[in-house]
């Protein structure tokens, strides 16, 4: 059988001395969308940036398309076929929007096609306007689109999104719904962090919810009604 | 004759080319400094010591070698860029998790321990270094005579330095720099080699103080502690620029140059402390320095 796409087995992570991480464990098939649910502080952002090798200390197993990444530093994990966006954006403000875009290098071994400039242009119009405004004029819609775009031109074919829904208009949360279920239908593969359920919820086809740095509830997205009450237990704050 | 102030205009000019010659060499190692600040956000106190190393290089290139000044100009910054390497990789690169004051401590060390190196073999007093054929003599401007080798050096520098910025701000590899300077973690999360590019950012800071000391090697004198005389002067003018700022430390290198050479002229028992002076007023009016941000 075909290896999944990212694969946790009992992962611990640490920043630091605080222990953050208590042996998770899950797997992203390929071409399938999961999202990380759960409350702030439960470990989830924590969980993306572990399978990046950003966090401190990690100990267990994550494997990236059946290759064990535990020893690897980040700029090699990353080149397993990885494209990040971290939860603040991480638009560099010293960068034009071009620089931004242009800044991370094509993959060394792209799984997916990697997306053309005039491409990423077409999807996103408004970066087209704004090419050479520094990255943090854009608006906050606009950054996100930014942060999204500049991981297709690498040729990952593994997103890791974290709260992209976060602090933007509805109509933009909209949109990046919409290009969610796009990169969906062109395979690709997505993990990503979500407060934001109802953003979520049509997006998935499986469910993980984080509760102390572990999981504490999983579940495809067709049990999502029958679940929904032990889920809002779990969501509740 | 002319006056300005009642100061003979061509005295006022040789102290203001002279400012101007102070003032590149403030500007390359100040340069090297704050591109080093701005990714490692180490001080790198061996700076002096690598500049002085630079000079002496080309010295022996000469002496031992018979290698000429500008052979020496570009071997230099090439083996100075390689200890560079060794240094961030052997020891540097342990220390950046701890406290500013270990690598600043540690760098302090190499410093004493060049100069040391170089004190023990060539002693304390300077040798001297001829100024190469092409650029002997001085040519007559009318108003001024300048010797060409001085202008060399105002040009060679500002032409290094303008380079050295064109990189970093105008092309792709300048913006993984910057990007690298703002948030190195993500930018290594895009699959870029990060502590390669450190370990050559360092390199390629320490080659430009080489630079510097070639330069510096036929007009003053090459000595064990050369190093030393500037790198205060050049640490102040990073605080009055700003630290991590490129164009803001080529500007203030150059612009104190000039400022100390007509205190020369003007009240010459203040040239000394002016850079100072200047420090003490920046800090008080521009805390983060002249084109510093607040952070």
């Amino acid at each position: 059988m075909e290896s999944p796409a990212i694969e946790l087995s009992d992962v611990h992570a640490w920043y630091g001395e605080s222990h953050i991480l208590h042996g998770i464990s899950l797997s992203v098939q390929k071409g399938q969308v999961l999202t990380l649910l759960g409350r702030n502080g439960a470990g989830r952002t924590t969980t993306l940036r572990a399978i990046m090798g950003l966090t401190g200390e990690r100990r267990g197993s994550i494997k990236v398309h059946g290759v064990e990444t535990i020893g690897m530093p980040t700029h090699t994990i990353a080149h397993l076929g990885l494209g990040y966006c971290p939860e603040e954006r991480g638009i560099f403000a010293s960068l034009t929007t071009e620089e931004n875009l242009r800044l991370p290098p094509l993959l060394s071994t792209p799984r997916s096609t990697p997306m053309s400039e005039e491409a990423i242009y077409t999807m996103f119009p408004n970066l087209a306007e704004r090419r050479q405004s520094p990255g943090t004029r854009l608006s906050g819609g606009e950054q996100q689109m930014l942060a999204v775009a500049r991981i297709l031109r690498t040729g990952a074919d593994i997103l890791l999104l974290d709260e992209i829904s976060e602090g933007l208009a509805p109509v933009i949360v909209q949109a990046l719904a919409r290009m969610i279920t796009t990169l969906k239908a062109q395979g690709f593969t997505i993990l990503m962090v979500e407060q934001n359920f109802r953003f979520a919820a049509p997006l998935a086809d499986y469910f993980i919810v984080v509760e102390h740095g572990e999981v504490a509830l999983s579940f495809p997205a067709v049990e999502l009604a029958t679940k929904q009450a032990e889920l809002d237990v779990l969501l509740s704050v | 004759m002319t006056d300005l102030f009642g100061i003979p205009l061509p005295a006022l000019l040789s102290q203001l080319l002279l400012g101007l010659v102070n003032g590149s060499f403030y500007a390359m190692l100040s340069l090297g400094l704050a591109v080093i600040f701005g990714l490692l956000n180490i001080i790198n106190f061996a700076h002096g010591a690598l500049y002085m190393m630079g000079a002496f290089l080309a010295w022996m290139g000469l002496e031992y070698l018979g290698l000429n000044y500008w052979v020496m100009l570009l071997l230099a910054p090439l083996v100075v860029g390689v200890l560079g390497i060794f240094i961030e990789r052997l020891l540097l690169q342990w220390l950046y998790k701890l406290d500013h004051i270990y690598s600043l401590l540690l760098t302090f060390g190499i410093t004493l321990v060049l100069e040391g190196i170089f004190r023990s073999f060539y002693g304390s007093s300077g040798q001297q270094y001829a100024v190469p054929d092409a650029l002997q003599g001085a040519t007559n401007l009318g108003f001024m005579v300048l010797p060409n080798y001085r202008a060399w050096v105002v040009v060679a520098s500002i032409t290094v330095c303008l380079a050295v910025w064109a990189l970093i701000e105008k092309t792709s590899l300048g913006a993984t720099l910057r990007a690298g300077t703002e948030n190195p973690k993500l930018v290594q999360a895009f699959g870029i080699n990060v502590p390669r590019m450190i370990t050559l950012t360092y390199a390629g800071g320490v080659a430009l103080a080489a630079f510097a000391g070639v330069l510096a090697a036929p007009i003053l004198q090459v000595t064990a502690l050369m190093g030393s005389n500037l790198i205060i002067v050049v640490f102040a003018v990073v605080v009055i620029g700003g630290m991590g700022s490129i164009l803001g430390s080529i500007l203030t290198g150059l612009g104190l140059g000039v400022i100390e050479g007509l205190t020369k002229v003007f009240y010459p028992e203040a040239s000394s402390t002016v850079v100072f002076v200047v420090m003490a007023i920046v800090l008080l009016v521009r805390p983060a320095g002249l084109f510093g941000k607040e952070k």
